[in-house]
């Protein structure tokens, strides 16, 4: 080969671009190409996963009874695998590369090595979900040890998460990039603020992943006699319960960034953002506690400390978000001249945009019915009551499904004719859908939550005991939330189904969405396009003062109603 | 707007009212929350013990025997299992293994006891029913918590950490009596 030869092959490639015809953004076509590989891996997961978690759930409903415990079992394994893993962070690998890229108007940096590590994330996560559906892994999403999975589970985890950190370091060398080459003008984006969050957060979790599965992979082959129990379940927690995080930073910016492509909403205020995105990456990590409240031979002081993310620092952060995303919403709409009372804005807000729908039921649903109950499990004594019940997968499933799952797939919505460029199929489909996936998920979380109250365990194939030397009964009221449950879980399967149907439907059969499809449908709010700074300062906002109202009230009396709980039940000490 | 990158100082730009009464009332209520915590260690009674050992299995296993050995008063119907009760005040030892909880225990109502639990092999959960308590139970620790029933009857043990297949059926028994 020739010098010129051999230096034409390693020059860096003119990298192409388009324009958005929506944004005005530059979107390279590297970053494009890998956005849509890893959110249309994403979505199969959630298709496949959301299945298993039907047939669970069918299972769970005393009258139906699906499974037989084996399966029950090793679905519910791969249920959690498949969808609180796999779909949840190859779509933020997507969110990633679109708050990096698109966002900043830059290339992307390492495109191959972005590459590399999506190979590895699919690779992985084929590898672990066939460990698990063969048989010899149903440990459970937690694989608490001594109780041991085959070795390759533990081997696709690792591979996955090693993956996931390729993409991550590809997000950062990607700001560097944009910063370098000044891209963009001032500070970064608040969507880019709270995905460079999500970033940090998944840095220290894929670290705190790599320092127990590593070691339990080897203890799985042999090689290290014994892990101690307490110690993994310390360590995996800092990886379980912060990989939760990631989520709630990706959620939140999405939230943002519908409100913002939708209603032209802006933040009221960038410096309160960015601070509570700025608490949670310093406060939230400390929740791997809520894992270990039930626990022997960890101290009270430390479990007090930790449990509160050291006095409710990273609650206080979600609270503002709490008040800032209906905030900026009323702002915008008002701005737009929808002034009518209190409620005008909301009721004239596009509740036909699943976009805008699906953001505003995953806000509301996040909040209320996630955000109380976790702080409820997570205190200390409180969480006597309910550690270990089907109150706790009610709780995750407000927050990873009916917030970041449902913010998830809000957002699909505008990526489809932003980034795949098509058109969406079915719109009527598309309108219904975020009602019926977020009334099914709301039904499960609050009926798995109200069962949890009852005492039902989770993770239990049989709540009639039938095989059992002993029998005891659970309340009549808790079969009846079973059934709820299971018919709630019908309702969210037919939602997802029809999420599925539009999005690949869409990809594969859509219209090309081209110049004068924009403007026939232009699906960004007049003046989005346009960049306008600065916070929303002045306007007033009795719509969002009445609505965090209503949820302050709700939350402090949900929260007192359960230390009145406690209270009754046998004193220990 | 949030999309898009910021120009200029947004650090001084005063804050909308709402904001600042809205971030302080959260503030103050963190601040209630965790003192809830710590004021029911103080004068709360459900709280869980601190009290905790390393342990070999079969040392736990053998205390629970000897406790066995001593205080059994029955068998619990056609189960083979002990009825066991110990004096009030006593160390008691219940075993958590695949899958049962060994053995029954009877308790005198608003008697105190030194509950121990420790498991055999795997992971399991103690949940107490219909009382509605939940302890994670752990090989190789030896966890040590002061319980008082107040009511008597009957109640049960189930495991509610998964613990393999045999997971659903294990079930233990714990009697409370009215004190003689």
């Amino acid at each position: 080969m020739s010098v010129g030869a051999l230096e034409g092959a390693l020059a860096w490639p003119e990298e192409k671009y388009r324009i958005c015809g929506d944004t005005g953004l530059r979107v390279y076509a590297k970053a494009e190409t890998l956005i849509k590989v890893n959110a249309v891996v994403g979505v199969v997961f959630l298709a496949v996963g959301g299945l298993f978690g039907l047939l669970v759930a069918l299972t769970r409903w005393p009258a139906v009874h699906l499974l037989p415990a084996e399966w029950f079992y090793t679905l519910l394994t791969a249920h959690g695998a498949a969808v609180l893993l796999f779909w949840i962070i190859f779509f933020e690998m997507a969110i990633l590369y679109f708050a990096s890229a698109i966002l900043l108007n830059c290339r992307l940096a390492a495109p191959k090595f972005a590459w590399l590590g999506f190979i590895l994330m699919v690779v992985g996560s084929l590898m672990a979900t066939v460990a698990v559906l063969q048989g010899e892994s149903s440990v459970m999403f937690t694989s608490y040890v001594p109780m041991k999975a085959a070795p390759h589970f533990y081997l696709g985890l690792i591979l996955f998460a090693v993956g996931a950190l390729f993409g991550c370091m590809v997000f950062f060398g990607t700001l560097v990039i944009a910063k370098e080459e000044k891209t963009y003008e001032g500070s970064v984006p608040l969507v880019t603020f709270g995905a460079i969050t999500a970033a940090i957060i998944a840095v220290f979790t894929i670290a705190s992943g790599a320092i127990i599965l590593i070691p339990t992979f080897l203890w799985s082959i042999g090689y290290i006699a014994n892990i101690d129990s307490l110690t993994y379940k310390l360590v995996w927690w800092a990886m379980g319960h912060s990989s939760q995080q990631i989520n709630v930073s990706a959620q939140v910016a999405i939230w943002y960034a519908i409100a913002a492509l939708v209603l032209g909403a802006k933040p009221l205020s960038e410096k309160v953002s960015r601070s509570a995105f700025l608490l949670y990456i310093l406060f939230l990590q400390l929740a791997s506690a809520h894992h270990l409240l039930a626990e022997p031979g960890i101290s009270s002081e430390w479990k007090v400390f930790n449990t509160s993310y050291a006095i409710y620092l990273a609650v206080l952060g979600s609270m503002i978000h709490g008040m800032s995303l209906p905030g900026a919403i009323e702002a915008a709409q008002r701005r737009r001249g929808f002034t009518k009372g209190i409620f005008g804005w909301l009721r004239q807000a596009p509740w036909d945009n699943p976009a805008f729908s699906g953001m505003f039921i995953s806000l509301v649903l996040f909040g209320f019915l996630g955000g109380i109950s976790g702080v409820v499990l997570g205190t200390e004594q409180i969480n006597l009551l309910l550690h270990n019940t089907l109150y706790v997968p009610g709780h995750f499933h407000a927050t990873v499904v009916a917030g970041t799952t449902l913010a998830f797939m809000a957002i699909t919505y505008l990526v489809v004719p932003l980034i795949f460029r098509r058109e969406l199929i079915l719109p009527a489909v598309a309108k219904w859908q975020p009602y019926i996936f977020g009334i099914g998920v709301a039904g499960i979380s609050l009926f798995m939550m109200g069962a949890g109250t009852l005492g039902v365990a989770r993770r239990h194939w049989d709540i009639t005991f039938s095989d059992s030397v002993f029998t005891f009964d659970y309340p009549g009221t808790a079969f009846l939330m079973m059934g709820l449950n299971g018919i709630s879980a019908i309702l969210a399967a037919i939602g997802g189904l029809m999420y599925v149907v539009v999005v690949v439907g869409s990809i594969l059969f859509g219209k090309v969405r081209d110049e004068a499809a924009i403007k026939a449908n232009p699906i960004v709010a007049p003046g989005a396009a346009v960049s306008s700074y600065g916070g929303e300062g002045t306007l007033k906002l009795p719509g969002t003062i009445v609505l965090v109202s209503v949820f302050f009230l709700a939350f402090v009396l949900y929260y007192f109603i359960n230390w009145k709980f406690l209270s009754e039940v046998w004193p220990l000490s | 707007m949030a999309i898009h990158a910021v120009k200029g100082n947004w650090w001084n730009e005063p804050l909308h009212r709402m904001e600042i009464i809205w971030i302080s009332i959260a503030f103050v209520w963190g601040l209630v929350m965790f003192s809830a915590m710590i004021y029911w260690h103080i004068a709360g009674q459900q709280n869980l013990s601190n009290e905790a050992y390393r342990i070999d299995p079969e040392v736990f296993a053998a205390r629970a025997e000897a406790m066995a050995d001593q205080y059994t008063i029955g068998e619990e119907g056609d189960t083979g299992v002990p009825i066991v009760q110990p004096p009030p005040g006593s160390d008691v030892y219940l075993i958590a293994r695949l899958w049962e909880w060994w053995p029954v225990l009877q308790f005198e109502k608003d008697q105190s006891y030194r509950l121990h639990l420790s498991s055999m092999d795997w992971q399991h959960g103690f949940s107490l029913q219909p009382t509605n308590i939940n302890i994670q139970v752990h090989p190789n620790y030896d966890l040590v918590l002061t319980i008082t029933p107040t009511e008597a009857g009957e109640f049960f043990v189930v495991c509610n950490e998964f613990c393999g297949i045999g997971h659903h059926t294990m079930v233990g028994k714990i009697r409370v009596v009215d004190k003689k």
